[in-house]
């Protein structure tokens, strides 16, 4: 597996899934927030993908079975506290894992040192918003307990090992659910319960095995491009 | 004034707070003829204060309903190029609405107050965003077209007499020309592209081209504010001097672009050294302004429902800014709301 394909498609996909916000947040404030986490994981994508080849053609051209992404990115928006919690557990998985990457040579290592300073901003916003609903008040407790377990088994797929990217995947897995684990007891939350991953499902987005609204996703966010085969634009 | 003098006479008290009142509308009024700028703490007419909450209100609720046209095609936007370019462009909207409200709430009123009063229907935002946008060339002559009326429109704003207003308008339009030259660039893209993207771009020409000169407003002799808003510098153009003016940058544009502008009527005028052109539909424009345009129901719908799903979102953080202002020792809670935690 190409690993700028595996990280260039968790942004891209994420990007593509915070964008759908656009003209529907619940404050103007939220509204840019939301937009500029979305351009700045496009930002990465773009940058990633073109390690590869052409960014169109591997975002527009490729079917899903070819999308490289973790399925944790490409669960549906749902609401307000289900995007924050998808945001939580990618954001701080991906703070950390740049932050390696950063301070490691590899390949990734310019990229993510670029990018770390974007990703420790949306690590933040996430956090302060699971602060903000854990400790709001009844309703949004609720739906924050609810997102947060909902997406909980779609956690453990972030650590399966990315062929190429050379760093401690146990290490990380170790310290993103110490730093979940914080952010969850000062919301008033409780940590998940059940299963990081389904029986089936660890590892799976990374090989291609996505869930089923990714396909819908892939058809709208694909549509005017493939209409128009060999166009510009 | 006679009336004065009269009440001096009779109640001494009364008449000396009217001649306050005289005076004060006297350093107005000077203010105004000599073009320094009115600030918030500054003495203003009722009606000056009545009528910019009324602008910049519409102002701002056009820039947070104008997201939704062209939000509707960044799922669909057929490069990452693109897309990158809308989304931001989208969020520049987005924060052309915070400085707007921020400036109108120095006229003491709320952006809360006033986003009440967009969901009930009782203030407006631009006809413009009542049309729909069904292809991506849309996106295009919305940048293109609908960006650049609005530039012609709010570039003399940024002399408008009242200063917070115009100091939002000079960083606004710098924003807006960016967003005015990426559309005309998309659009341009699509005409030299295959001849379905040609056919594409012409079409939404087609369509965007009249309402955007009806963003000028009505014609002068139906203008209802624009007399007393040009007295008061807040205008400092008619509606037909501005539209007039967006038709001579557009026609050189056009052409450069190798779209066609669907009007027959547009000749240049070698006598008046200006374009004429045809009769707008002021029918369909009263028709949109009444809530009857393509997509009014729509666009109100989508801010309203956007408003009300996001409710227990905005009490959450409010009760959380309450519980953490109210624990003892931490007292710039609500003014900060970041965790002090490492």
């Amino acid at each position: 597996m190409n690993a700028a394909l595996a990280l260039g498609d968790d942004a891209l996909v994420l990007s593509h899934r915070l964008g759908e916000w656009a003209g529907h947040a619940p404050v103007l404030e939220e509204e840019v927030a939301l937009a500029n986490i979305a351009l700045d994981l496009l930002g990465q994508a773009r940058l990633l993908l073109s390690f590869v080849g052409d960014e169109d053609q591997l975002a527009y051209l490729r079917e899903e079975r070819a999308f490289r992404n973790v399925q944790l990115v490409e669960q549906p928006n749902g609401d307000f506290a289900h995007t924050i919690a998808r945001q939580l557990y990618f954001s701080v998985y991906q703070h950390l894992l740049y932050e390696e990457l950063a301070a490691g040579e590899g390949e990734f290592a310019d990229l993510a040192a670029k990018a770390v300073k974007e990703v420790a901003y949306h690590r933040d916003h996430a956090e302060q918003w699971v602060l903000r609903l854990g400790d709001g008040t009844t309703e949004s407790h609720e739906r924050m307990q609810l997102a947060l377990d909902a997406l909980w088994r779609f956690s453990g797929e972030l650590f399966e090992p990315v062929e190429g990217v050379d760093i401690d995947f146990n290490t990380l897995r170790d310290s993103w659910l110490a730093a979940v684990t914080s952010v969850v007891d000062r919301a008033t939350l409780a940590l998940p319960s059940g299963p990081q991953s389904g029986a089936w499902a660890a590892g799976a987005g990374r090989q291609g095995l996505h869930t089923e609204p990714f396909g819908r996703m892939l058809a709208e966010m694909q549509h005017l491009h493939r209409s128009h085969p060999g166009a510009s634009w | 004034m006679a009336a004065v003098t009269a009440d001096q006479t009779t109640q001494g008290t009364a008449g000396t707070a009217d001649e306050a009142e005289a005076e004060r509308l006297a350093a107005f009024d000077h203010a105004v003829a000599a073009d320094d700028r009115i600030e918030p703490r500054d003495w203003m007419p009722d009606a000056y204060r009545a009528s910019l909450i009324r602008q910049m209100a519409q102002h701002a609720h056009s820039e947070i309903i104008g997201m939704q046209p062209e939000a509707n095609w960044i799922s669909r936007a057929p490069s990452l190029r693109r897309k990158a370019i809308l989304m931001a462009k989208v969020q520049d909207e987005a924060g052309h609405g915070l400085y707007l409200y921020s400036a109108a709430e120095t006229l003491g009123t709320s952006r809360e107050e006033l986003l009440d009063k967009l969901h009930a229907g009782r203030q407006r935002y631009s006809s413009i965003f009542n049309y729909p946008t069904l292809t991506w060339a849309d996106v295009g002559a919305i940048g293109w077209l609908v960006d650049g009326a609005a530039i012609t429109n709010q570039v003399p704003l940024c002399r408008c007499s009242y200063g917070p207003y115009a100091r939002a308008m000079v960083r606004i339009c710098k924003e807006e020309s960016f967003h005015q030259r990426q559309g005309y660039e998309l659009l341009l893209a699509l005409s030299r592209g295959t001849p379905a993207q040609h056919e594409m771009a012409q079409d939404a020409v087609n369509r965007w081209w009249w309402p955007s000169l009806m963003m000028f407003g009505p014609p002068d002799d139906a203008s209802a504010h624009s007399a007393q808003s040009m007295a008061w510098k807040i205008k400092r153009h008619s509606n037909d001097e501005l539209r007039r003016r967006f038709v001579d940058i557009c026609v050189p544009q056009a052409q450069a672009l190798g779209l066609a502008l669907p009007d027959p009527d547009i000749r240049w005028n070698e006598e008046l050294g200006q374009h004429d052109y045809g009769e707008i539909d002021w029918t369909e424009f009263q028709e949109v302004l009444k809530g009857n345009g393509p997509c009014n129901e729509q666009r109100l719908t989508q801010r309203r429902t956007a408003h009300e799903k996001g409710a227990w979102v905005r009490e959450a953080a409010a009760a959380y800014a309450d519980k953490h202002a109210a624990r003892p020792g931490t007292a710039g809670a609500a003014a900060q709301p970041v965790e002090a935690t490492a």
